[in-house]
C-alpha cells in the first residue's frame, strides 16, 4: 500500500491533491486543522473515486500535535510508511507592509514556512530507508515574483522554494525528490474575493486554473514517471508569469 | 489510461536518442506518430515498424529542420496523410563544440540554425494548423546549458536560451487560442550526443549531478508526455528542468 499524506487537504487545491493521489492508487491520510466537515467531503470524493484514506487532524504550527497524530497513526500501522508528502496547508493575511501587524507576518510564516520544517523532517527518514519518496510543496506566484500586499505570504512561499531546492540537493541520492509546485490565480475560497474579470485579462490563456490541474501536476512529480526531477519549481499559472 | 489516445504529434530529430524515445513514449500512449530527420533512413525504418506495433499510425520523413521551405513542406505532407496535428516536438539539435577561441562561424550559424531556427521554422509552420484546431501543445527541447551555460558549448547554449525566449513569447501569443507553449530542459542524458564527450567529462558532469547519475532518454520523454497531454492544461510558458538536481 503506497501512502500519502496531503497537508490542508480539507478544501480547494488541497483537495483537488487528494482526489488525484488516490485516483492513482494512493491510500491519502488527508490532514486539517480545524474544518473536520470539509475535510469529510473531500474523503468521500476519495472514496467516491474508488481509493482509500483516512483524516488526520493536526495544526501544521505546532511541532508536537503533528509528531503526536503521526506517530501514532504509524505506531498503529506497522510496516507502513508515507511515501508522498504533499505541503499544501496555507493562509493568507494580505496587508501593506505600511500597516501589517506583526502577528499577521508571524501567522504567515508559521504556517507556510516553519510548518514544512516540522512536518518533513519528522518524515524524511522512513523515505530514505525505504529508498523512495517524493515531497511536494505547493507555493505560490507569490513567491516567486511577489505581489503587492502579500510581503509575508510572498516571502515564507519564497523561503520554501529555498528550503525545496536546498533539501532536493540534500537527499538527490537517496531517491526522494523535493519539487514545489507555484499555482497562478486558482479558483477556490482563497482567490473568491479577487475581481476575476479584471485579472483574467493579464492572463495568456484567459482564465483562472481549476484546482484540479493543480493536482495533474502534483500527482506528476509524485509519479515513477518523474523520478529524475528533482529541485524544479513547477509554475501552473495559464501563461502569467514566464 | 492512455493520455493521447486520438492525438497526432510531430517530433523532430526522432531517429535516435531523446527524439526517439519520445515518439515511442506517445505512440504507448495511443497517438499516431509523424516524425523526422536529416535522413530517411535504416534507423527511420526500423522506427515506423516498432511504433506501428504498439497499434497507432507512423510516418518517418526526411526533412532538414533548419529549412524554413522544407519545414512547410514538412507540416503540409504531415496534414495530408494524418490530417490532423496536435502536438509538436522541436527536438532536433546538434552540437559542435569548441572554445570560442577556435569556434569556427560555421561552427556557429549550424548549430543557430539547427537548433534555433528550426523552432521558429516548425512553430510558423504548424501555427495555422494549431489555430484552426483551436488546441495545440508545443513542447521545445532546450537544456540546462541554456539555462547556464558551458564552457565550449556557446553556441549551443545560445541556441538553447533562444529556445526559452521563444518559448515564452509563444506562450504569450496562443495562450487565448488554447495553444500551449513549454520548453524542457534536460540535464546530462545518456544518449549518441554525450556519449562522445571524453569520459574525464562524464565523469565531472556525474560528479556535480546531486543524483550521482546521468538521466535516461525515458526520463526526458516522460515529461514530454506529461506536457503533451491534458494533464498539464494550464501549464504554459515554462521552461521545466529534468536534471537530477543538476540546474536549481
Amino acid at each position: 500500500m503506497k501512502i500519502a499524506l496531503v497537508t490542508g487537504g480539507s478544501r480547494g487545491i488541497g483537495r483537488a491533491i487528494s482526489v488525484r493521489l488516490a485516483e492513482m492508487g494512493f491510500f491519502v491520510l488527508i490532514n486539517y486543522h480545524t474544518n473536520h466537515q470539509e475535510a469529510s467531503v473531500t474523503l468521500q470524493q476519495v472514496r467516491e473515486k474508488g481509493g482509500d484514506g483516512e483524516l488526520i487532524q493536526f495544526d501544521v504550527t505546532s511541532q508536537d500535535e503533528i509528531e503526536k497524530a503521526l506517530g501514532k497513526w504509524l505506531a498503529a500501522h506497522e510496516g507502513a510508511y508515507i511515501q508522498v508528502l504533499v505541503n499544501n496547508a496555507g493562509i493568507r493575511k494580505d496587508a501593506l507592509v505600511m500597516w501589517m501587524k506583526n502577528d499577521e507576518w508571524h501567522d504567515v510564516l508559521n504556517t507556510n514556512l516553519h510548518s514544512f520544517l516540522y512536518v518533513t523532517r519528522f518524515l524524511l527518514k522512513d523515505m530514505i530507508i525505504n529508498k523512495m519518496g517524493r515531497i511536494i510543496n505547493v507555493v505560490s506566484l507569490s513567491g516567486l515574483k511577489g505581489l503587492p500586499g502579500q510581503a509575508n505570504y510572498s516571502a515564507a512561499k519564497a523561503g520554501v522554494i529555498g528550503a525545496t531546492k536546498a533539501l532536493a540537493q540534500e537527499i538527490a541520492k537517496k531517491k526522494v525528490t523535493v519539487n514545489a509546485v507555484a499555482p497562478g490565480f486558482i479558483q477556490t475560497d482563497m482567490t473568491k474575493d479577487l475581481d476575476e474579470a479584471q485579472l483574467k485579462t493579464m492572463i495568456p490563456m484567459g482564465r483562472f486554473g481549476s484546482p484540479e490541474e493543480v493536482a495533474a501536476v502534483v500527482g506528476f512529480l509524485a509519479s515513477d514517471e518523474a523520478s529524475y526531477i528533482t529541485g524544479a519549481v513547477i509554475n501552473v499559472n495559464g501563461g502569467l508569469y514566464t | 489510461m492512455k493520455l493521447l489516445e486520438g492525438k497526432t504529434a510531430l517530433i523532430t530529430g526522432a531517429n535516435r536518442g531523446i527524439g526517439k524515445s519520445i515518439a515511442i513514449r506517445f505512440a504507448e500512449h495511443g497517438a499516431n506518430i509523424a516524425f523526422s530527420d536529416i535522413q530517411y533512413n535504416d534507423d527511420s525504418k526500423q522506427l515506423e515498424l516498432e511504433l506501428g506495433a504498439l497499434g497507432i499510425k507512423a510516418k518517418g520523413y526526411a526533412s532538414d529542420a533548419s529549412s524554413f521551405t522544407d519545414s512547410e513542406q514538412l507540416i503540409s505532407r504531415i496534414m495530408e496523410d494524418f490530417t490532423t496535428l496536435d502536438v509538436l516536438v522541436n527536438n532536433a539539435g546538434i552540437t559542435r563544440d569548441n572554445l570560442l577561441l577556435r569556434m569556427t562561424e560555421q561552427d556557429w550559424d549550424r548549430v543557430i540554425n539547427v537548433n534555433l531556427k528550426s523552432v521558429f521554422n516548425l512553430t510558423k509552420a504548424i501555427q495555422k494548423v494549431m489555430i484552426k484546431q483551436r488546441f495545440g501543445s508545443i513542447i521545445n527541447m532546450s537544456s540546462v546549458v541554456g539555462v547556464e551555460g558551458n564552457s565550449g558549448q556557446s553556441n549551443y547554449a545560445a541556441s538553447k536560451a533562444g529556445i526559452i525566449g521563444f518559448t515564452k513569447s509563444i506562450a504569450q501569443e496562443l495562450g487565448s487560442r488554447n495553444i500551449r507553449c513549454n520548453a524542457i530542459a534536460p540535464g546530462y542524458i545518456e544518449t549518441e550526443m554525450t556519449a562522445k564527450l571524453p569520459q574525464e567529462f562524464r565523469d565531472k558532469w556525474i560528479q556535480d549531478i546531486p543524483m550521482k547519475r546521468a538521466g535516461t532518454p525515458d526520463d526526458v520523454a516522460n515529461l514530454a508526455l506529461f506536457l503533451a497531454s491534458d494533464l498539464s492544461n494550464y501549464i504554459t510558458g515554462q521552461a521545466i528542468p529534468v536534471c537530477g538536481g543538476l540546474h536549481t
